[in-house]
């Protein structure tokens, strides 16, 4: 099928996914032993949508995250040891411990960056998408602006305005709505007037499809396909993958309002049980072993890396203009 | 040198540096085919083309967004926002995504955007469209904000603005688009960051910025009637702010007046007034005075609004009370 990713291409991001997944199982760990600072967000269950959706992107499009940001910052090709150093606070960090978990960026990735503003990072990838289309005019490149967002964050004023403005324009902008079915502790339907967010897409002559976001190949057609959209001048796209997220909001989340059955539905279509499945007939069982023990392996050992790594002095790396910083 | 008004200078600025820098481009309500509700972009989308100057939705929280990343992605867009009474609606942006991306992102990213606006009372415009929000913007770190008092230097602070590589929130009045002054030929660039000396005097330092300078000037002529020599300091940057000319001004008169024209509570004029306190406490003679609006929603009719609002008459009784 058009857009469907080779083998190669699934088995790169089965091992992804095994590395976010792992890498906060790790966090989870780091966090409860007192060695990251403030609450980490996970995205159990949720990880074919931020693997899947980036996989076809090129260092020069642009993405921006959200404060559950880790798939799609590995998804973009952001180093395992730049993130566990900066959600460690160390000068070796992403953003050499400015930022912490919910904002890293990384320029050369085209991740820019993280957003825990619910919702910023929506009039951010259609503010990039206008210089992009300035650029791709001019030298007749096809850079695109992509941005992954939650079902929160499509009930604000800026979802609305940005969808507008991207589709007035014609911006070369994706939209992937990564629909966990929670806004923190509450859930969608008392969140948004309509179960499918996506039939929004039609009140602003946008394209949409709703598509299974635990299946990392079904995600990656669907926005493989509104990224050529949007690679051809053809404008934006609503793509919504509807998941689950698994665990709570964040670490300092107590629980009990997800409902038993509903977790252990979606802990059948475990994303990475899926994808592997999936694979099980063109791939040896041993190499997909393999695969995921690399992935795993990688993350620890960047882990162990970052662990090692000096933390940062204030006076090291001292606000520059425009900052200016009185009586300090 | 010619003769321009305040508006004419700031869409000369704007002209010259979308001619010299194909990445310069203008979007905002009505600036396009319309020309700007004030003008200051009249006849350059004729020039330029709709892509580099954009009518919008009114949408001013996404706009301040997009201009953030726009920037970022390469190109230099300038924001007229219409009404400084707007800004709430960007502060999201300005103080959540522009003001942090710099250093939190250890300097991976540059920002270079203006936004433009125009606040102040003194029209009847009313509540929602009288307002100074001077300190609002100014309180952001990582933005710097400028509020221009002549066409010289709206024209020159403009083009240093477009051309600075960090946010520039610049501010204009709506009563100086029609104020007219001498502003010099060619390439005309004021470096943001420097106040200047309005009006040389040695007796008391007003100090204020945008309209209110215009209110200092009149203050001055009035008090140089009664033999007090006042010296005007228009600091045409609210941030970052020029300590050095403030403090050189107070090393010579002694006493100060600080002026603003928003809200006096928690107010610019209250940081101008510590900042004095800080840095040349020991070169008083007597207490700060601070001019500012009163801490109430601005009035529409006229004798209202101009008892709420500072002026001429005002800044000179506290000039003379500042020497009592």
């Amino acid at each position: 099928m058009r857009n469907s990713p080779t083998v190669d291409e699934q088995l790169d991001m089965l091992g992804r996914m095994v590395a976010v997944r792992h890498l906060e199982e790790r966090l989870g760990e780091l966090h409860k032993a007192g060695k990251t600072r403030g609450p980490i967000h996970r995205c159990d269950g949720q990880e074919a949508v931020g693997i899947g959706a980036t996989a076809m992107l090129d260092d020069e499009d642009l993405l921006t995250s959200t404060h559950r940001g880790h798939a799609h910052y590995v998804g973009k090709g952001v180093g395992l040891h730049p993130i566990v150093a900066e959600i460690l606070g160390r000068a070796t960090g992403a953003c050499a411990g400015r930022a912490g978990h919910m904002l890293i960026a990384d320029v050369k990735k085209g991740l820019l960056g993280g957003n825990a503003i619910v919702g910023g990072g929506i009039p951010a990838a259609t503010g990039f998408a206008v210089s992009l289309q300035m650029k791709n005019r001019a030298d007749g490149g096809q850079r695109v602006a992509m941005c992954i967002f939650g079902d929160g964050a499509a009930q604000t004023g800026i979802c609305h305005e940005s969808m507008n403005i991207a589709a007035l324009w014609t911006l070369p902008v994706i939209f992937v709505l990564e629909h966990n079915q929670y806004g923190l502790t509450a859930h969608h339907s008392t969140q948004s007037s309509v179960p499918d967010l996506s039939v929004r897409a039609a009140g602003y002559g946008m394209p949409s499809e709703i598509v299974d976001g635990n299946d990392i190949v079904a995600v990656h057609r669907a926005v493989g396909a509104a990224v050529e959209r949007a690679r051809r001048g053809e404008g934006p796209s609503l793509i919504e993958a509807k998941t689950y997220r698994m665990v709570g909001f964040s670490t300092s989340d107590v629980g009990g309002y997800q409902r038993d059955e509903d977790l252990a539905l979606w802990r059948e279509r475990d994303p990475i049980v899926l994808a592997r499945a999936m694979l099980a007939d063109s791939v040896p069982a041993e190499r997909l072993d393999a695969v995921m023990a690399a992935a795993r392996a990688e993350v620890d050992a960047a882990v162990e890396q970052a662990l090692n790594d000096p933390l940062p002095s204030f006076a090291d790396h001292a606000p520059s203009a425009p900052y200016t910083v009185a009586g300090a | 040198m010619a003769m321009m008004r305040y508006a004419e200078a700031l869409r000369s600025a704007l002209r010259e540096e979308m001619q010299r820098d194909p990445s310069v481009w203008l979007m905002g309500e009505d600036i396009a085919v319309y020309g700007g509700v004030f003008k200051v972009s009249k006849d350059l989308m004729a020039e330029f083309g709709p892509e580099r100057v954009r009518d919008t939705p009114i949408s001013e929280q996404t706009l301040t967004a997009m201009a953030v990343t726009a920037a970022m992605a390469g190109t230099r867009p300038v924001l007229e926002i219409m009404y400084a009474d707007f800004l709430p609606l960007s502060v999201d942006a300005l103080m959540n995504q522009a003001s942090i991306y710099n250093y939190i992102w250890n300097g991976q990213v540059t920002m270079p955007f203006v936004l433009r606006t125009q606040g102040g009372g003194g029209a009847g415009a009313g509540a929602q469209h009288s307002k100074s929000l001077d300190a609002l913007v100014a309180h952001i770190p990582g933005l710097k904000v400028v509020a221009p008092a002549t066409a010289a230097d709206a024209k020159g602070l403009l083009k240093a603005a477009i051309r600075d590589d960090h946010p520039v929130i610049f501010l204009e009045h709506k009563l100086l688009y029609n104020t007219r002054d001498e502003v010099p030929d060619g390439d005309h660039l004021v470096e943001i960051g420097k106040a200047r000396i309005a009006r040389a005097g040695s007796d008391v330092s007003i100090i204020a910025s945008s309209k209110m300078v215009v209110d200092a000037l009149k203050a001055a002529d009035e008090l140089a009637k009664e033999g007090i020599s006042a010296e005007v300091v228009d600091l045409r940057t609210l941030r970052p702010l020029d300590r050095e000319t403030i403090k050189a001004s107070i090393a010579r008169t002694h006493h100060a007046v600080v002026v603003n024209e928003g809200w006096r509570f928690c107010g610019y004029a209250a940081e101008l007034s510590a900042t004095i306190m800080e840095s040349c406490f020991d070169e008083l003679d007597a207490p700060v005075e601070r001019v500012a609006t009163h801490d109430i929603p601005i009035p529409y009719s006229e004798p209202l609004e101009s008892t709420v609002l500072p002026d001429a008459a005002k800044i000179a009784a506290a000039a003379r009370r500042a020497l009592a």
